[in-house]
């Protein structure tokens, strides 16, 4: 079933009544050539380039819960390509240069909206840096805009400027950074995988891993043995669990990161902005809710959920920021689980073990990376070597020092992200 | 989430700083070897679940923690000073 404007207006006229399910739901089977273990952005994108990019499509992506129901369903959307070093810069450049063409590529519309995004700063040092990070970004060949106070004013003349702690210097301009619609991105691509011959399991949590003589077999699962050449380990949060059953600590902490969404009010906020010195973000929904977040709640924790210090931080940032937002209420509130690195970068690496591969460390900015990381992930699966826009995220970076890529410049030790 | 001071009792979290997992309090000789080092710098059990970490009452009487608790459910299960449970290592 393709999707065109015709055939929605087919369908508005005879009642909705052709659509039909966008992916299958099938039994798993005894055998396949690869198994992706994590039914959210990251391994649905992977099982779909495994397919469209390299002709892997006897594929089994197994999802403990429901597609698209862990952090790529709970992030607040915002997608850019505004890093400055080395091996994380041309990956997320990429990464934007996917999403350009996503909705054309899957034949559905994930809602891809290039508000732009301002980084505001507030001292003649974080200009510096500001101006320092955007001529990274235009020499890996993205774009950036260095707006002075008047500048800002004109984007953004809601925000109170004259701030006594954080007065408004300016603010780095990412024309094309902006939002998608999270769950279109997990559904675009679970329908363009089982399209193309992937088989998606619901309801199918990994309980072991089989490993013979250092070589992964399959893995055990809530619906039986399923063997497989090769297993890919693409859940998030829950890095730490999986990796534990071949055997494997990694360099993660799973942390807890809050976002907030107020009612939906007319549009007042038409980009993306973000308040680094508060620890605060925002966009405003198409449906109109302000979506906003902050910092991590800082202490390990996979309740899915934070607590009160945290919202009383970001809600109190917001209203230093533009009193404006004070009235709206907020009503909704929830915690995604963050598999965070010590350098605050992700790894995307084979393991010790034979067809064992391993993609995780995404910390707070995954959502982003979706494109990307299915792309690099199903090409180091593919071909058995890494992907040149991730040939940086290896995981013994830790162990030897070589190739921290501590995007923050605060140390490579957990907690510091 | 309230986490209780064996000195001043329970108190709101934002009283303490969190410094992350108790293998803090069992560093490697230093001449231990890299996998040693990397162990205890990196790699983490990170369960779901209880774990034991290091916090530092640091707006109150300044002692450091080990608290046991759950990252699930974020119960605090008990609160040991870090020097007590040092020394039951030693």
């Amino acid at each position: 079933m393709r999707f065109s404007g015709l055939r929605v207006l087919k369908e508005g006229l005879t009642g909705n009544t052709g659509w039909t399910p966008h992916w299958r739901d099938p039994e798993p089977k005894s055998d396949y050539d690869v198994i992706i273990i994590g039914g959210g952005g990251h391994g649905l994108s992977t099982a779909y380039y495994l397919a469209r990019n390299h002709g892997i499509t006897n594929v089994a992506v197994l999802e403990k819960g429901y597609v698209g129901g862990g952090n790529v369903g709970r992030n607040t959307t915002i997608v850019r390509a505004n890093y400055f070093l080395p091996g994380n810069s041309e990956f997320y450049s990429h990464s934007l240069k996917l999403w350009e063409g996503l909705e054309h590529d899957l034949n559905y519309n994930v809602m891809h909206s290039q508000r732009g995004l301002i980084n505001l700063f507030h001292s003649d040092g974080q200009r510096d840096a500001f101006a320092r990070r955007g001529n990274a970004m235009i020499n890996q060949g993205d774009d950036a805009v260095l707006l002075d106070r008047e500048g800002v004013r004109k984007h953004l003349p809601y925000l109170d400027f004259d701030n006594t702690r954080f007065p408004v210097y300016g603010g780095l301009l990412h024309p094309r950074g902006g939002t998608a619609r999270h769950d279109a991105v997990a559904w675009g691509y679970a329908r363009g995988a089982d399209t193309r011959g992937v088989d998606l399991i619901q309801n199918c949590e990994v309980t072991g891993i089989d490993i013979e003589n250092g070589t992964v077999k399959g893995v055990q699962t809530t619906r039986g043995t399923i063997r497989a050449k090769k297993v890919a380990m693409v859940v998030a949060g829950r890095s730490g669990q999986v990796a534990a059953m071949a055997g494997m600590r990694l360099p993660i902490e799973s942390h807890i990161l809050q976002a907030f969404v107020t009612e939906g009010i007319k549009p007042v906020i038409n980009h993306v902005v973000s308040f680094g010195m508060g620890h605060f973000y925002i966009s405003q929904s198409d449906k109109g809710g302000l979506v906003f977040g902050g910092d991590l709640d800082f202490y390990a924790s996979y309740a899915q959920r934070g607590n009160l210090p945290m919202m009383e931080h970001v809600m109190e940032a917001g209203m230093t920021l533009m009193p404006m937002i004070g009235k709206a209420k907020v009503l909704r509130s929830w915690g995604g689980v963050m598999d965070m690195s010590p350098d605050g970068s992700p790894v995307i690496d084979k393991t010790d073990i034979g067809g064992l591969f391993l993609n995780c460390g995404w910390n707070y900015g995954g959502f982003k990376a979706v494109p990307a990381s299915g792309w690099a992930t199903a090409h180091l699966i593919a071909t058995g070597t890494p992907h040149d826009t991730a040939a940086g995220f290896r995981l013994d970076r830790f162990r030897t020092g070589r190739g921290l890529m501590d995007e923050e410049g605060t140390g490579s030790q957990h907690n510091l992200h | 989430m309230r986490i209780i001071c064996p000195h001043c009792g329970a108190r709101d979290r934002r009283e303490f700083t969190y410094q992350g997992d108790a293998v803090a309090l069992e560093r490697p000789a230093p001449d231990a070897g890299g996998a040693a080092w990397d162990d205890y710098l990196h790699n983490r059990e990170n369960p779901a679940g209880v774990t034991r970490d290091l916090w530092y009452h640091e707006q109150g009487c300044g002692a450091w923690l080990v608290v046991t608790r759950n990252t699930v459910t974020h119960a605090v299960l008990t609160t040991d000073l870090a020097a007590t449970v040092r020394e039951g290592l030693a």
